[in-house]
C-alpha cells in the first residue's frame, strides 16, 4: 500500500464531493450550484486534455479553445442542419477536432518554445475569425442550439442530474484514460522528450511523430469537452475559442499542478469558484483574482498539487 | 582487409570561413577501440556530430556496416547499432536510472505507440535496463533519480544508456570529463571490459587513458587528421609532438 498523503486526501475528497453533488443539491434545491458544477466539470476536462500536452509532453499550446470551439460548433451546425443525433454529433465533434489537430500539430511542430506558443495561438485566433464569418451559422453573434444532443433515451441531456452524471463520467473516464497513456510505452517517451529532447533522439526516437500523436489526442479530448459544453449553454459563438479562453485554461492547469492527474481538476473547481464568488462580490473581481494567482504560482511551484505534496512533507 | 565497421571518407564542414572538419578520412574496424585525439578547438565535438547525425556534412561521406548513413537522422543510426554518450552529460534528469536506461532499451524494442499498458512493469525493459546498469556497477542506484546521482554517477549512466541499445559501434564524446582520479581510473577498468563487446571510437582529453586504451589513434589538429596509427607510431611522430607542443611530455612520459 502507497502512504496516506494529503494530496490524495484532498483528490478522494473532491470526487466523492463531485460525486455526491446532485443528491445536495436536489436536497437543498440549490440548482444554480448543479448548473455551475457542469460547466466546471466540462472546462476541467478540458482543462485535463490540455494538461496532456503541456504538463506531460511539454508542449506550451495557446490555442487550446480552438477545440472547444469545433467540438461545439460541430453539434451546433448538425443541430442546425436538422441532425439531432448524438451518436452522429459527437463521433463528428471528435473526429473535426482530430482532424484539425492532427493539420495545427503537424505545422506548429516544426518550432519550438515561444514560436511554438505563438503559432499555436495564431491558429486557435484563425478559427475564431472562420467561425465569425460563418454567416449561415450566426457569424459573430453566434448560434443557438434549440435541441441538445439525443442519445435515444439512453441518457436525457435535458435532465440536469444526466447531464451533469454524464460529464462526469466523460471526465473520469479521460482521467483513468491520461493514466494509463502516461504510464506506458508511449507516455514515458513523451516525458522523456519533455526532459530531454536531444537524448531522446540520440537513443533512436523520432521525437515528432509522438509530440503530433499527442497533441492529437489532447485536441480529441478537447474536442469533447466542445461538444459537451455547446449542450450546456445551448449556444455556441466564436468566444468559445478567443484566445483568453485558451488563456483561462492555462491558468487552471498552472494553478492546479501541471504534470499530475488530478491537478487541472483541482486547478478548474478553485478558478471557477473564485470567478463566480469575487464576481459577485465586486464589479473589480479581476483586481482580486490577477494578485491572487500570481501568489499561488510565485510561491506554490507545482500549482496547489505541489503545495498539497509538500504540506504532506511538513 | 575486410569491409570496416565505420568508414568516413573526404568528410568536409565549415562554420562560414572556417573549416571545421577539412577533408578527414578514418575507419574504424569492427572490434577496434579507435581514439581520437586533438588540442582544443580541433574540431572533435564537430566531428563527432556528423558521426551521429546531429550535424550534416558539406561534402563527403560516413558509412556504417557498408550502408550510407551520411544524411541520415540521428534516430535512423541509432536503429542501426549507433549509440553515442555525450560529452556533457546529457540524461533525463527527472527519471530514475532504470527509467533512464530502460528508454533506451524500449527504443529498440519495435516501436512506441502502445497507449495502455505500464511500460514500468514490462519484465523484458527491466531486465535490460538492469543488466546495463549492472555492467557500469550501478545496478543498486537504479531507483534513484538521476537529479541526485553525483557526476560520476552520471557519466555511468550515460554508458548504460548507451549499452542498453546493444549497439555496435559506441561513440563516446569525453566520457572522463570531469572525473576524478579514482572515478576515472574506474571509467577506463569499465571500458577495457566493453571493448572486447563492442568497438568504440573513443574522443578523449586525458591522454594516460587514451594511450593504455586505443588500438589506433588519429590526431586531429585543425579539422585535418595529421596522424594516425598505433600509440607507439603516435608517440613517436614529430608532427603529434610539436601540435601539442605543452601537452608533449604527457604523451612522451607514459609508457
Amino acid at each position: 500500500m502507497k502512504a496516506f498523503t494529503v494530496s490524495k486526501a484532498v483528490t478522494a475528497l473532491l470526487v466523492v464531493g463531485l460525486v455526491l453533488l446532485p443528491l445536495y443539491s436536489q436536497a437543498s434545491g440549490n440548482i444554480f450550484i448543479l448548473t455551475l458544477f457542469t460547466r466546471i466539470i466540462i472546462l476541467a476536462l478540458a482543462a485535463a486534455s490540455l494538461n496532456l500536452i503541456m504538463g506531460f509532453g511539454g508542449m506550451m499550446s495557446f490555442g487550446h479553445a480552438a477545440y472547444l470551439g469545433i467540438g461545439g460548433y460541430a453539434v451546433g451546425m448538425l443541430a442546425q442542419e436538422g441532425i439531432g443525433s448524438g451518436f452522429i454529433q459527437f463521433p463528428v465533434a471528435l473526429a473535426a477536432s482530430a482532424t484539425y489537430a492532427l493539420v495545427i500539430g503537424a505545422l506548429s511542430l516544426r518550432t519550438r518554445g515561444v514560436y511554438f506558443i505563438m503559432i499555436t495561438l495564431a491558429f486557435a485566433q484563425m478559427a475564431y475569425y472562420v467561425a465569425s464569418g460563418l454567416a449561415r451559422y450566426g457569424g459573430d453573434d453566434g448560434l443557438t442550439v434549440y435541441k441538445r444532443s439525443d442519445f435515444s433515451g439512453l441518457v436525457n441531456l435535458s435532465n440536469r442530474t444526466q447531464f451533469y452524471y454524464l460529464c462526469l463520467a466523460c471526465l473520469f473516464a479521460m482521467i483513468f484514460l491520461i493514466w494509463r497513456v502516461v504510464n506506458s510505452r508511449f507516455g514515458l517517451v513523451l516525458q522523456g522528450l519533455r526532459s530531454n529532447e536531444q537524448r531522446m533522439q540520440a537513443i533512436g526516437f523520432p521525437s515528432k511523430r509522438y509530440q503530433l500523436v499527442c497533441f492529437v489526442i489532447s485536441g480529441t479530448m478537447c474536442g469533447l469537452a466542445g461538444a459537451l459544453l455547446a449542450n450546456n449553454t445551448d449556444f455556441v459563438s466564436p468566444a468559445m475559442m478567443y484566445w483568453t479562453r485558451s488563456g483561462d485554461l492555462m491558468v487552471m492547469v498552472i494553478l492546479g499542478g501541471m504534470g499530475t492527474l488530478f491537478g487541472p481538476v483541482i486547478g478548474a473547481v478553485v478558478y471557477l469558484l473564485l470567478e463566480e464568488f469575487l464576481s459577485q462580490l465586486t464589479e473589480y473581481w479581476a483586481l482580486i483574482m490577477g494578485p491572487l494567482l500570481l501568489l499561488i504560482v510565485l510561491f506554490g511551484r507545482g500549482g496547489i498539487m505541489g503545495l498539497l505534496g509538500r504540506l504532506n512533507r511538513g | 582487409m575486410a569491409e570496416p565497421l565505420l568508414r568516413v571518407d573526404r568528410l568536409v564542414r565549415r562554420f562560414g570561413g572556417i573549416v571545421a572538419t577539412d577533408n578527414v578520412s578514418l575507419d574504424v574496424a569492427a572490434g577496434e577501440l579507435h581514439a581520437i585525439i586533438g588540442p582544443n578547438g580541433a574540431g572533435k565535438t564537430t566531428l563527432i556530430s556528423q558521426l551521429t547525425g546531429h550535424l550534416e556534412p558539406h561534402s563527403g561521406t560516413v558509412s556504417l556496416g557498408g550502408r550510407d548513413i551520411t544524411y541520415l537522422p540521428a534516430y535512423r543510426r541509432c536503429a542501426l547499432g549507433l549509440a553515442r554518450s555525450f560529452q556533457i552529460t546529457s540524461l533525463l534528469l527527472d527519471f530514475t536510472a532504470a527509467d533512464n536506461v530502460a528508454l533506451a532499451a524500449q527504443a529498440h524494442a519495435g516501436h512506441s505507440f502502445r497507449f495502455f499498458a505500464n511500460a514500468r512493469k514490462e519484465k523484458g525493459l527491466r531486465d535490460a535496463a538492469h543488466a546495463a546498469l549492472d555492467r557500469v556497477g550501478l545496478a543498486h542506484r537504479a531507483d534513484v533519480l538521476v537529479s541526485r546521482l553525483s557526476h560520476g554517477e552520471r557519466r555511468q549512466i550515460e554508458l548504460a544508456v548507451a549499452l542498453a541499445s546493444k549497439p555496435k559501434l559506441l561513440l563516446l564524446d569525453e566520457p572522463m570529463a570531469g572525473l576524478g582520479v579514482t572515478e576515472s581510473q574506474r571509467m577506463v577498468q569499465l571500458l577495457q571490459e566493453l571493448r572486447k563487446e563492442v568497438s568504440i571510437v573513443l574522443v578523449e582529453h586525458d591522454m594516460p587513458a587514451v594511450f593504455a586504451l586505443a588500438d589506433r589513434i588519429s590526431v586531429l589538429v585543425y579539422g585535418r587528421v595529421i596522424a594516425s596509427g598505433d600509440p607507439a607510431a603516435i608517440r613517436a611522430n614529430e608532427d603529434v609532438k610539436r601540435a601539442y607542443l605543452g601537452e608533449a611530455h604527457v604523451v612522451t612520459h607514459h609508457g
